[in-house]
């Protein structure tokens, strides 16, 4: 076996030795520094041994060198085998109809946040073009003329809600567990145990139960919802919907929408069972309280007005989470990778809004001494 | 790696998904050099077939042994090294879609070889040169059409200039023209590396064209119906549906 080499000549490129990728071979930029192409040449490959892609790699990128120079190599008397692998590349070069992509330059700020700017115009656009069309998709409910499968719609209230008990409990249970744990420190101090079934009972039911079904739900439901409206995007299947007529908000999005909708507020009942049941644990086993004048404690000093507004927050929390993932599912890029980064911006945005809506129903409760 | 006569050697190949049989007691050598078509009606299992070539799938029953060696007898890591003697175009090409062409193309390159990053490139460049695909290495598969993704893909199965190629229906997607220089490329990888390679095809054109060996599959009998050169069987149908699928219905 002899090492390969490449010598211009008298308008010859020559080629000897074995050219296989693993062993040493010349470096076309190399050769083409030490060797200008000039006038018509050809290659002699009669002392050419075994071969691989580093021949073809190295001889294309010296074809190319000479083809941009007006000096197209003669390849006639090259082995049969050798000459229409290179035509090959010939012609592809010939016909190419895509210029290199300029590599990532670096953007001034002006122009990056330009970018950003228009950008952030069209996801402005894109969300109220959501909201309107969900929107109108549950006018069309309303008025029967929906093309929703109400099938689709029962399996995704399944999935919401009965499917979803296991976490939930589990959490709120933990939850209720904590916030009498905690909380029968201080009230210890004061002698004042009893009030301990307020605190979980006001806290559960106002506040911690929505939130904590919220963000569960949100990384649950939300992130399928994305994931699975986002590989059907990637497999053209929104598309196939959309040319049959089918709106894809009524097929697709609203029977998951309503099902979140609807399940929300009955999971956060359920939570607030499960987590005054836990807090009742801690009074019993902890502070010496019986489990009556724990519930009798409960039914006193929490108010209906505490679980309605815990259920109005619910509605919101589910309408937000549907509208994340079914929003970031619908407007999936067409690769594997895109479906990763929507399924993650539901959950992160979903978790957000979740922030922003508790906070602005705590601070218009509060105004309104509800 | 030494010479083998028949580089894929297929014994008593059973195939199947849970307890429903695709095909049955499937018997059949490829021969170096060959272009190996595995052609059939759509549904028949050829791409079933194929996956049972590569080692995607182990068989129900019978054993398939590519350069001597049984895939299901091997260790992972010994498996693993024997992959970089065959190269795949999957149906749906398979291109790894947060990469781009180049990089795609470059990762066989980067875990089987010891070649610098400068020659990985060139390579890159090559190989997407001669699949029609020239200045494309910034792309990424969503941004081609599914044609391009094809020729992709191909550029892909031959970075490491493999023994043996298995292509699933290559020339879908491709007009008339790309599918022509495919299959001269498949001529010329076959004459001047000594490839074997494995097709399944429907495009009559190719079959006659490219192909020196054929199997085809008969999903009611479970079974190889034919077998031999296309060009024989056409002259010569062993059955009618051969017969009737070669000459495309009666219509040539
Ligand atoms: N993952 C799977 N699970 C169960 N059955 C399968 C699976 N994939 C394929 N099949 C069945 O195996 C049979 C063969 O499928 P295969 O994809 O191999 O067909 P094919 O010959 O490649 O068809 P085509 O020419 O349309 O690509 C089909 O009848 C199909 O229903
Ligand atoms: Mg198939």
């Amino acid at each position: 076996m002899s090492d390969a080499t490449a010598t211009f000549q008298n308008g010859v490129l020559i080629l000897q030795g074995d050219w296989k990728r693993t062993a040493p071979h010349p470096d076309a930029d190399q050769f083409l520094k030490d060797n200008p192409i000039e006038g018509p040449w050809k290659i002699d490959a009669s002392q050419l041994g075994k071969w691989d892609s580093i021949l073809l790699s190295f001889l294309s990128k010296v074809l190319a060198y000479g083809e941009k120079q007006g000096n197209s190599a003669d390849l006639t008397q090259l082995p049969e085998g050798l000459r229409r692998i290179l035509d090959l590349g010939v012609y592809g070069r010939k016909n190419a109809t895509a210029q290199r992509r300029q590599q990532d330059q670096e953007l001034s700020i002006v122009h990056k946040s330009g970018l950003f700017g228009l950008e952030l115009k069209k996801t402005i656009h894109e969300i109220i073009y959501f909201t309107g069309d969900v929107t109108l998709s549950l006018f069309r409910l309303i008025t029967f003329r929906s093309k929703m499968r109400w099938g689709d719609f029962f399996a995704q209230v399944i999935n919401c809600g009965p499917r979803a008990l296991g976490i939930v409990s589990l959490i709120s249970f933990l939850m209720g567990l904590i916030l009498a744990f905690v909380g029968s420190i201080p009230l210890k101090w004061f002698h004042a145990e009893p009030y301990v079934a307020s605190l979980v009972g006001i806290g559960m039911l106002r506040l911690m139960a929505p939130v904590m079904v919220g963000v569960v739900m949100a990384g649950r439901t939300s992130a399928s919802y994305a994931a699975e409206l986002g590989t059907m995007q990637v497999n053209e299947e929104l598309d196939a919907l959309h040319t049959l007529g089918v709106p894809q908000t009524d097929f697709l999005v609203l029977p998951r929408f309503l099902a979140m909708t609807l399940m929300l507020p009955v999971l956060a009942v359920f939570a607030d069972i499960v987590s005054i049941i836990g807090g009742m644990i801690v009074a019993v086993f902890d502070m010496d309280l019986t489990a009556h004048a724990y519930l009798n404690t409960l039914v006193t000093t929490t108010r209906l007005n505490d679980l309605f507004v815990g259920l109005i927050t619910c509605f919101v929390l589910g309408t937000l989470d549907a509208c994340c993932g079914c929003y970031q599912g619908i407007h999936c890029g067409r690769s594997a990778a895109a479906v990763g980064k929507i399924t993650t911006a539901a959950v992160v945005y979903s978790i957000v809004c979740i922030v922003i809506a508790t906070s602005l129903i705590t601070v218009i409760t509060v105004i309104l001494k509800i | 790696m030494p010479d083998f006569e028949f580089p894929i050697e297929v014994s008593h190949l059973t195939m199947a998904y849970g307890s429903r049989v695709i095909m049955d007691d499937l018997n059949f050598n490829v021969k170096k050099g060959d272009v190996f078509l595995v052609i059939g009606p759509s549904g028949c299992g050829k791409s079933t077939l194929l996956r049972h070539l590569i080692g995607l799938q182990p068989p129900a029953k019978g054993t398939v042994k590519l350069l001597g060696q049984d895939f299901w007898a091997m260790g992972e890591t010994e498996r693993q090294k024997f992959m970089q003697h065959i190269g795949i175009l999957y149906q749906r090409c398979g291109l790894w879609s947060s990469m781009t062409l180049a990089e795609n193309i470059a990762l066989p390159l980067q875990l089987y070889t010891d070649l610098g990053e400068k020659d990985i490139q060139e390579i890159c460049s090559s190989k997407l040169e001669l699949v029609g695909l020239a200045g494309f290495e910034d792309y990424y598969p969503s941004e081609i059409s599914g044609g391009m993704q094809k020729r992709a893909g191909l550029a892909r199965a031959l970075a490491l200039d493999p023994e043996i190629l298995f292509f699933d229906e290559p020339s879908a997607g491709l007009d008339p023209v790309s599918a022509m220089n495919l299959d001269q490329l498949i001529l010329e990888l076959r004459n001047s590396l000594g490839t074997t390679l494995v097709i399944v095809t429907h495009d009559l054109d190719s079959i006659f064209t490219v192909g020196t060996d054929a199997i085809y599959l008969n999903p009611r009998t479970k079974s190889i119906i034919g077998r031999g050169n296309p060009k024989d069987l056409l002259k010569d149908p062993p059955t009618p549906e051969i017969k009737e699928f070669l000459t495309r219905a009666g219509g040539r």
